[in-house]
């Protein structure tokens, strides 16, 4: 008689835990091991546009499929990590007139959910990221244009271990911001190098199979 | 019959002969050099930007798609190796033009 209802508390159990597996939010972290990670930035000069890469990216993106809006996260990249083609260029950025790395090791993009987020088709949204943005010390509001992929069972498949299984979520963007806003240069030097830095990112983060 | 050379005689300007073949030498340095700049310049792809130490390379992850930069270091002149290099050529062989001013005691 009792090993019916038994039966159906495990069925049910089952379910919940299957439900709750799939339906609850996974944590991607953005430290890729495969080095792809990083923050492009431009910004108009002289002679040619100065453009580089900040790598170092960590952080991490909590995201549930289910509830897109719910997605928030912090990126973090070393200031080190900025590099120019040009070496003497490239100190020149990294020092106190510029982002003072020494300083200010860290520039980072924190956000807490997204808002206007809209399909772009099978597993894949646009949204606006309002959030927290610091660079040299100093942490201004701003929002970013934002596009989500997500890549469901990919993150062992990338490393060519597909029986790890585990998800990817790929974040891409593209904002800017005035530099004199963030403590480098302001007003000056605005006919050889552009007030406005141009950011673009692609990121990708791995929630491996728990 | 030659004199011995008193200290006045000594601090004189060399021979006009001395003299011309240096300032030829030097023309003629900075003649090549400027083509060497110029001709390095031009064979490492005529880049009108500036110099690079380290060249930028597009990757794409087939994966996720993602195109990231890696960098491969090579040294990549630009038109401040042009400009600095003929500027350095065109002052040396400018100052060949420059005269020494003559030491005449007998003038003072």
């Amino acid at each position: 008689m009792s090993a019916i209802p038994t039966t159906l508390r495990s069925i049910a159990f089952a379910g919940f835990t299957i439900v709750s597996a799939i339906a609850s939010p996974k944590t991607f972290d953005l430290q890729d091991p495969k080095g792809v990670n990083a923050i492009q930035f431009k910004l108009d000069s002289i002679l040619e546009p100065i453009a580089g890469t900040a790598g170092a990216i960590t952080g991490t993106v909590t995201f549930d499929p289910a509830a897109i809006e719910a997605t928030n996260g912090k990126v973090s990249a070393a200031a080190a990590s900025i590099v120019v083609p040009n070496a003497k260029m490239n100190e020149h950025l990294l020092g106190a007139s510029w982002v003072d790395a020494a300083k200010h090791p860290e520039i980072s993009f924190a956000f807490t959910s997204l808002t206007d987020v809209k399909s772009a088709g099978a597993n894949k949204w646009t949204a606006t990221a309002a959030g927290q943005f610091s660079l040299k010390g100093v942490t201004k509001e701003i929002t970013v244009p934002v596009s989500l992929t997500y890549l469901e069972g990919q993150f062992g498949t990338r490393l060519n271990k597909p029986e790890l299984g585990g998800d990817l979520l790929v974040v891409r963007g593209e904002f800017s911001v005035a530099r004199g806003d963030y403590g480098i240069k302001p007003g000056e030097s605005e006919d050889k190098v552009a007030p406005v830095i141009q950011l673009t990112f692609a990121l990708v983060g791995g929630a491996p199979k728990s | 019959m030659h004199s011995p050379t008193t200290p006045d005689e000594g601090s004189d300007p060399p021979p006009p002969t001395t003299m011309d073949a240096w300032r030829v030498l030097v023309r003629g340095a900075s003649v090549i050099g400027i083509l060497f700049v110029f001709s390095f310049w031009s064979a490492k792809g005529y880049n009108r930007g500036w110099s690079q130490n380290q060249v930028p390379v597009k990757n794409i992850d087939p994966v996720t798609e993602i195109e990231f930069t890696t960098y491969k270091k090579r040294f990549i002149p630009g038109l401040d190796y042009l400009a600095g290099g003929t500027a350095l050529g065109l002052a040396l062989f400018g100052a060949t033009f420059l005269r020494r001013r003559s030491h005449n005691p007998s003038s003072s």
